[in-house]
């Protein structure tokens, strides 16, 4: 059996053309993560570049409102691009540098990731090219200009259902055509060894900084984490550096869309089950055969018919709990938390917003949530203006 | 010895490739039977997937079709039975391994076994996850077909080693899809691979023409084209038959 096992979930299920490179991908990361100059190197983006430590905000006019627990949240949407997706891309970028790679390419759903992408490599003077559903670059039109602004080449995917899991398709079939200077830099933890390792690393940085924030303001951990999944990058690296602490508790949302009894939603681990895709055995949502079902979220991002295969482990094991939330609890969580503190989140991070809104009141006045705030919502306005049948062009 | 064998016995053996329910049921039985008929020496059945990473626009497209009109892995075991009437021309699937694994392992290898499968390729099964499948496929005489690509190298002697039936030789990198050139350097990959074993070698990815067909042929032991064939079946749609044979004859003859 492969490496990069998590439980049964995880594994290499790829094209033979692509297996000496991910062997060497995977030599070559535990290289440069050893060494204490690329350890730096990278150290000193996060800080210098992408603004890290990221704040741990308490979030006082929520906590309030909600009447229960104490609500912090974790600022990933004040990193440099507005995600917590540069975190993975510095990384991944900068490793493919010194691999010798002069290309990079990558898949992207709301756009985040590319924009995350696109950045990177136009720092480290990389070639870059986006692979992106013809569905997602009308909903997210704006971050395809953004890319473009950045130096990278965007490529509307026109297969399938033309959102994440297409653009996902069509990155593996350029990278299986040029791998000898392209290096695929996979936006989730998800993927085929060593990818769900790269990345969930890369994002640690989350959990690593706010299990420190916590210990310093409050002299405790927090009661839960609250995170939401699509491949699920954000959670991961949220959820971490907390797994050991049993008492916290970890908690992902997944996009419920219209509703989990309706088919118009992405929710893997509330619908689907396990199967073998995009290199890895994990949770997919599927249709009757095993073919894999058309997803559906109000987020781009979310729009994931699949998950990592380490948040099929977590759960599996009983450490982490996933939850549905709808697209009309996330609308309604992107518009509260816009006029309950002045902080318009990611409609993906809504959803994780929705959760704590739920949750916070149940729970005592001295227990903590942390919500992993992972991007900002300057993106989803449009849609979410069309959402409320409000016309921008009048 | 497996009967994939008797595709190589006479000279190099031609290969043809199509994906099953492309354009309906009942013209993939015929279409195989009229490939078989005008000199295919064994005959790869596409299972539909929704999502061929492994494959170029012209077999993704044939994907759509089939699945358009819902054609499941029973229907695909269905056309198999049709065929298994009128002919034992060796017949492979081609297929990604999530429709395998849903079906399950146990019931999927056995109905291969009643029906005559004599192997399966499964683009995303490299060497290490081999074992999902190896036992069980094994226990039914179908051969797990392994592939070997341009990038394999060292991996060469371990994947061949173990392989059975024939190999799949890969020869480009890139996904599938016809080529005006082939610039990898087969010869050198195909006697590395002879080096570890006595299977046939069948080359694949990219072969369109008579001229290539030729050209490999002096090297290899097989000629595999899918994305051709496709491209017929998509242009002629129920209308096929005669298109097919003149091409499939026009290959087999170029590859003796």
């Amino acid at each position: 059996m492969s490496r990069g096992r998590y439980g049964e979930y995880g594994g290499q299920y790829i094209s033979e053309t692509l297996m000496n490179e991910l062997l060497y991908l995977e030599e070559q990361y535990c290289h440069y993560m050893n060494d204490p100059e690329f350890v730096e190197e990278l150290n000193t983006l996060l800080r210098e570049y992408a603004g890290r430590p990221s704040l741990l905000y308490y979030a006082e006019r929520m906590t309030e409102d909600l009447g229960g627990a104490k609500i912090y949240l974790k600022r990933e949407d004040l990193n440099h691009t507005g995600a917590h997706k540069i975190n993975n891309v510095l990384g991944q970028v900068l490793l493919a540098k010194k691999m010798g790679k002069t290309r990079v390419i990558a898949e992207t759903g709301a756009g985040q990731h590319g924009v995350a992408t696109a950045t990177a490599a136009a720092l480290l003077d990389m070639e870059c090219e986006v692979f992106m559903g013809e569905v997602d670059t009308k909903r997210q039109a704006l971050n395809v200009y953004r890319m473009e602004l950045l130096g990278a080449k965007v490529h509307s995917v026109k297969s399938g259902t033309k959102t994440l899991k297409d653009a996902v398709n069509d990155a593996f079939r350029d990278w299986i055509a040029r791998v000898h200077d392209t290096n695929y830099v996979i936006g989730s933890t998800m993927g085929p060894h060593p990818f769900p390792m790269i990345v969930r690393d890369f994002q640690a940085v989350i959990s690593e900084e706010a299990r420190q924030q916590f210990l310093d303001k409050e002299g405790k951990l927090p009661n839960a984490v609250i995170a939401c999944v699509g491949g699920g990058s954000n959670a991961m690296g949220a959820f971490y550096n907390f797994i050991d602490d049993e008492e916290v508790k970890l908690i992902g949302c997944e996009a419920g869309g219209k509703g989990i009894d309706t088919p118009y939603n992405a929710a893997a681990l509330t619908n689907g089950q396990i199967g073998i895709f995009h290199g890895m055995k994990s949770i997919f949502s599927q249709g009757e055969y095993g073919q894999i079902a058309p997803v559906y979220s109000v987020s781009a991002g979310l729009d994931y018919p699949g998950v990592g295969p380490e948040h099929a482990h977590l759960r599996d094991i009983g450490r982490a709990e996933y939850v549905p939330v709808t697209d009309e609890e996330a609308v309604e969580a992107f518009e509260y938390l816009s006029k309950m503190e002045g902080i318009i989140p990611a409609i993906e991070s809504a959803h994780a917003v929705a959760y704590a809104m739920k949750l916070a009141p149940k729970m005592n006045k001295d227990e903590i949530i942390m919500i992993c705030l992972s991007g900002r919502g300057d993106k989803d306005v449009r849609s979410i203006a069309e959402y409320r049948g409000v016309d921008l062009n009048e | 010895m497996s009967k994939i064998a008797n595709a190589f016995k006479d000279g190099t053996a031609f290969i043809g490739f199509l994906t099953a329910g492309d354009p309906t049921i009942d013209k993939t039985v015929e279409y195989i039977l009229a490939m078989e008929e005008a000199g295919c020496d064994l005959i790869e059945i596409g299972i539909p997937f929704s999502d061929p990473m492994a494959e170029g626009v012209v077999i993704q497209d044939a994907n759509v079709r089939a699945l358009k009109h819902n054609t499941t892995t029973d229907d695909v075991f269905d056309i198999v039975a049709r065929v298994r009437e009128k002919t034992d021309i060796p017949l492979v699937f081609l297929t990604y391994i999530n429709p395998v694994f849903f079906y399950g392992y146990e019931k999927f290898f056995k109905r291969c076994a009643e029906l005559g499968i004599d192997g399966i390729i499964s683009p995303d099964l490299p060497y290490e996850e081999k074992g999902e499948i190896a036992d069980i496929a094994l226990s039914n005489d179908v051969d797990v077909i392994s592939l070997i690509a341009p990038t394999s190298s060292e991996r060469i002697k371990m994947i061949a080693s173990e392989a059975t039936g024939f190999i799949y030789v890969v020869s480009s990198l890139g996904v599938t899809g016809m080529r005006s050139e082939i610039k990898t350097d087969l010869k050198s990959i195909l006697s590395d691979i002879r080096e570890v074993t006595d299977l046939p070698l069948a080359v694949g990815f990219g072969i369109n023409t008579p001229e290539q067909a030729a050209e490999i042929s002096k090297i290899a032991d097989g000629i595999i084209v899918g994305s051709a064939i496709v491209k017929i079946i998509e242009e002629h749609g129920e209308d096929a038959n005669a298109a097919l044979k003149e091409y499939v004859s026009s290959m087999k003859n170029a590859c003796k």
